[in-house]
């Protein structure tokens, strides 16, 4: 089916040129072992290195901190569980907030039935976190404060900043892991900016082919490996390395443009489509009004997700119910935020890429608008 | 030294003449079954079928699995045939049985003898082999009562076979030996497990499904492949005829009181399942409802959705609890996480918020008339899809 509005760029994004032909030149040119000391390993070790600059180029820290991973999902584990046991000595308090990926999420309740003990900050009404309750959260005991960028339902952007000021005042012996997957080209991420130890970022977020994903891990900061092999990744992630991945990642990390440009682009076509949705009526803005404008939630009054969503991919429309499901079971994310039970069932997330057009948008508002007026309402 | 499978039949044993039947019956469902991995022979010897791998290599053990699922089987076992000599025979059941035996402390030896030309009689062979295996495994002790392992050694007109552990089968009757049905089936818990009772007692299945999109998505209809591909595996081949709802749910949504939607909408699923069976010389409908779990399903309400059948409606879980449901969704068809996947179904859409429990006919019937359904019934049937799922 031909795809007249991708919406969805929080679950996938669809890989730019570079990614692709960075991963073909992978496929045929670097398939050695970069490990390999003769020269077929070497040409492939030199790609391995160039996508780890360009990686660490995204991201302005150095190269070395760069710790190439399969995707988000172990690059949050590793961050999660390494970090934990590794400092299981100096206190066993971990915060985060309420609203995170399950790639952390769960990786906490595991920790939590190992005996740490978990704080998750509850967000307000738009997904955010008030940044005087992790300094409320944050004490002596601490070893380890994990949270999102950019919460991937809502968009609402996280005081990650303020975890170290946090940490400080608490005398806490706390590392700082951020998952910054949906924020990862989209806005600035600079670890040392965001005064984080540890950082999640993914390929297939930023138009890089999946499998490939990154944590950085500040210089001198110490973590304990999930799996233990060669030396690769500097023996943090052994495992010979998915090169294709790895090579696309570094293209697509390449390619992301200038931010602030594209930043203040998104901000207008959110407006844009917010007008748009004025217009429809019966749209319930669910996401905060400083979210990240890649990433808007919305609920359309007395349709249920699952049909508006079905109805917009019959027209070549994607995006994702703001509901992981149907049959009672409500958003973690959006049920924390404390959204009205009619507004979960209804939710829908629209996600933009820096590719999403004005005239994508047209036809997305047309098509809601048409299905507002063709599916039933629930009652 | 050839490895078989031998199968015990059931209930057939007791169907008189019919038992021939049956017996092909069974024997042209287990061909099915076993098609795809290689050519079979069947043999049917007094109360046991032989079925004989025609070459090598054939994947036994997946073979024993598709056996076990076949309706009409008490038991089968995998046995060796081998030369009807007594070294050979006793040197096989050794080698063949070793690691049941090693595991073992008890044993006892069987023997059936239905070749009288066979030098030695059934007790004789019994000693023998047992002396023999004695000597091949000091652990082992006899007992003739309760033991770990029983050894099997039959010996018939074609040659001799030896096998150790016997397994349940699945039961029932060979699926098709009672004629066709009808299954409604939504997506949920309970219509897989109604078709895989009804198809136990001899009934090969058709089933019908409801789509409505927008309401539904293409994901619910691929969950109901996916669970009838768990129902075939007993059934047999199912033919899922995908019938386009939507028009008909949006009718009575717009037109009818919104208390009673589940159960129009229930009149109307059955009306165009009875064009189906008929078109499929199906004799009847199943559907998996159980007495009082929805409000669709109390008894007044089920009584105005079979006023609309003209054939019988076989609702195996009425008496059963979601419990002993759930038991046979995972022990048995193994549906019970495939039922978990979130997808609203034909049945979530609009459910109303306050379901009348009682419904009259009489109200219902009036709120019905208020739209023209008959020929939408007719062209939901007309339009159906179908889709062939399992062997």
């Amino acid at each position: 089916m031909e795809n007249r509005g991708y919406f969805d760029n929080s679950a996938t994004t669809k890989p730019c040129r570079e990614a692709a032909e960075a991963v073909m030149n992978a496929v045929e040119n670097g398939w050695g072992n970069p490990s390999s000391l003769h020269f077929t390993g070497s040409e492939a070790e030199s790609i391995l290195e160039d996508a780890r600059a360009n990686v660490a180029a995204a991201l302005s820290c150095k190269k070395e901190e760069i710790y190439f991973t399969s995707g988000g999902t172990e690059s949050n584990n590793l961050a999660v569980f390494g970090a934990a046991y590794k400092m299981k000595r100096s206190g066993k308090r971990i915060v985060s907030s309420s609203i995170e990926h399950p790639s952390v999420d769960s990786a906490l309740d595991a920790l939590a039935s190992e005996g740490f003990e978990i704080v998750k900050i509850k967000p307000d009404r738009y997904g955010r976190i008030d940044e005087k309750d992790i300094y409320d959260a944050v004490d002596s005991d601490t070893i380890l404060v994990t949270m999102m960028l950019v919460n991937n339902e809502l968009g609402s952007i996280l005081p990650v900043r303020s975890i170290k000021k946090a940490v400080a005042r608490a005398k806490a012996p706390a590392l700082i892991h951020c998952d910054a997957v949906q924020a990862f080209g989209k806005m600035p991420v600079k670890p040392s900016a965001l005064g984080a130890d540890m950082v999640t970022v993914s390929s297939h977020k930023i138009h890089g082919p999946k499998g490939a994903g990154a944590l950085y891990i500040r210089s001198g900061v110490k973590i304990q490996p999930r799996a233990f092999g060669g030396e690769q990744e500097m023996k943090i992630r052994p495992g010979t390395q998915a090169m294709p991945a790895i090579a696309g990642f570094g293209a697509a990390a390449k390619a992301i443009p200038d931010l602030k440009q594209s930043l203040e682009r998104a901000e207008s076509l959110k407006a844009y489509m917010l007008a748009k949705f004025e217009e429809n009526g019966g749209i319930i803005i669910n996401s905060a009004p400083d979210a990240l404008p890649y990433v808007t939630n919305i609920s359309v009054t007395g349709i249920k997700s699952e049909p508006m969503l079905n109805f917009l991919s019959s027209k070549g429309i994607c995006v994702s119910s703001g509901s992981a499901c149907s049959k009672g079971k409500k958003s973690r994310v959006l049920a924390e935020a404390g959204l009205e039970n009619a507004a979960v069932e209804s939710a829908l997330r629209i996600s933009f890429s820096r590719f999403t057009t004005e005239s994508e948008i047209d036809y997305l508002a047309g098509m809601i608008k048409l299905g507002q007026s063709e599916i039933r309402k629930i009652r | 030294m050839k490895e078989v499978i031998l199968i015990k039949n059931g209930e057939l044993a007791l169907k008189g003449l019919n038992r021939r039947t049956f017996e092909d019956m069974l024997i042209k469902n287990m061909r099915l079954r076993l098609k795809s991995l290689g050519q079979f022979n069947f043999e049917v010897q007094q109360s046991t079928i032989m079925a004989e791998p025609l070459s090598d290599g054939i994947d036994l053990d997946e073979a024993a699995e598709r056996i076990g699922r076949v309706f009409g089987i008490a038991a089968y076992s995998r046995a060796i045939a081998c030369e009807k000599d007594f070294q050979t025979i006793l040197r096989n059941a050794a080698d063949y049985l070793e690691e049941d035996l090693e595991s073992a402390s008890t044993f006892k030896v069987e023997a059936k003898r239905s070749d009288k030309k066979f030098p030695l009689t059934s007790p004789e062979i019994c000693r023998e082999a047992g002396g023999y295996l004695l000597g091949k495994f000091p652990h082992l002790e006899v007992d003739v009562h309760n033991p770990d392992i029983t050894v099997n050694i039959e010996i018939r007109d074609t040659s001799a076979f030896v096998h150790g552990r016997q397994i349940k089968g699945a039961g029932g009757m060979p699926t098709g030996s009672a004629g066709k049905a009808c299954l409604l089936i939504s997506g949920g818990i309970d219509s897989p497990v109604a078709g895989y009772m009804m198809a136990k007692r001899g009934l090969s299945l058709t089933a019908v499904h409801f789509a409505s999109p927008p309401y539904t998505s293409e994901k619910a209809e691929q969950k109901v492949h996916k669970l009838l591909e768990k129902v075939s595996m007993f059934s047999g081949r199912i033919g899922l005829w995908v019938v386009h709802f939507t028009e008909i749910q949006e009718s009575i949504k717009d037109n009818c009181p919104e208390e009673i939607f589940t159960v129009i909408m229930r009149r109307m699923m059955m009306r165009v399942a009875q064009i189906i069976a008929r078109r499929e010389n199906a004799g009847a409908l199943i559907t998996g409802e159980s007495v009082g779990q929805v409000a669709s399903q109390t008894m007044p309400a089920i009584a105005c959705t079979d006023a609309v059948c003209e054939i019988p409606v076989f609702r195996p879980l009425i008496g059963m609890d979601k419990d002993e449901v759930i038991a046979i969704a995972r022990n048995k068809t193994d549906t019970f996480d495939l039922s978990f996947l979130p997808y609203e179904d034909c049945c979530t859409v609009f459910t109303p918020k306050h379901p009348r429990t009682r419904p009259t006919l009489d109200y219902v019937e009036k709120a019905e008339e208020a739209f023209d359904w008959k020929p939408m019934v007719e062209e939901a049937a007309k339009t159906a899809r179908l889709v062939v799922i399992g062997y």
